[in-house]
């Protein structure tokens, strides 16, 4: 199945602007401590790390855990420097890797 | 445990060995350093009906300056079976030390978010949560 996110970036900011970055990816977050309807536990598949990289610079970095709820969010700032382009990462279990990217004008 | 299980077969099970403590788990991320209450503020409804989704703001208040920054914000919790929820890695070039997310609470608990500031000093807040419908006990 296709991985769907939604990211939230402001268009254009003016050069010094704090913006605000929201990101949302579809996933599970199978927290790996329940059961199925037979009492198998059900392994563990989540997201362990979120990157935003923004001029070839890491801005905002996150590790997660079991205790995120499925289809994580996050929400975060960054300072408007120059125009470019915002990259998204997320990567996690049985070798989960997604990445986007936002074009930004800075004027 | 055999009775229960079909009743609540998606209950998050226990884990076998007990899970690290609130306060070991924000002992382990200060690593010798004093933690102190303040500067941190935690935005979370005190009273939640879905613990599988509980929207979460962590603001420090901070310059955000390329000499004094928060470096990393981690949150932790009392009562699900692993007390880490997340840690965030910020800079300067975040410019507002605020993150926003959405977590799971297994049940009503305390929730403790701890800000490592960019002089080394560390700052806590602790926020208590009431949940109606636990965390994962809706597949």
């Amino acid at each position: 199945m296709a991985t769907r996110t939604l990211i939230t970036v402001p268009p254009t900011a003016r050069r010094g602007d704090v913006i605000e970055i929201r990101t949302l990816i579809g996933h599970p977050m199978e927290p790996g401590f329940r059961a199925d309807a037979q009492g198998k536990q059900l392994p563990r598949d989540i997201i362990r790390r979120f990157a935003c990289i923004y001029g070839g610079e890491t801005v905002f970095r996150a590790e997660l855990s079991p205790a995120i709820a499925a289809n994580p969010y996050l929400a975060f700032h960054t300072v408007a420097l120059e125009s470019g382009t915002l990259i998204f990462l997320w990567e996690g279990d049985n070798g989960f890797s997604h990445s986007e990217s936002v074009a930004l004008t800075v004027t | 445990m055999a009775a229960g299980l079909g009743l609540v077969a998606s209950v998050w099970l226990r884990p076998a060995v007990a899970r690290e403590s609130l306060a070991a788990a924000v002992a382990r991320f200060a690593a010798g350093t004093p933690v102190r209450e303040g500067k941190v503020a935690i935005d979370v409804a005190p009273l939640v009906e879905n613990g599988n989704t509980v929207p979460i703001t962590v603001h420090i208040d901070s310059p955000m300056s390329a000499d004094a920054y928060v470096q990393k914000i981690a949150i932790f919790n009392e009562l699900n079976p692993l007390a880490d929820v997340a840690t965030f890695h910020l800079g300067p070039r975040a410019g507002r030390a605020s993150v926003s997310l959405r977590i799971r609470l297994a049940d009503s608990q305390k929730i403790v978010a701890v800000a490592q500031l960019s002089d080394g000093s560390l700052w806590s807040r602790t926020a208590e949560v009431m949940v109606t419908l636990a965390g994962c006990v809706e597949s």
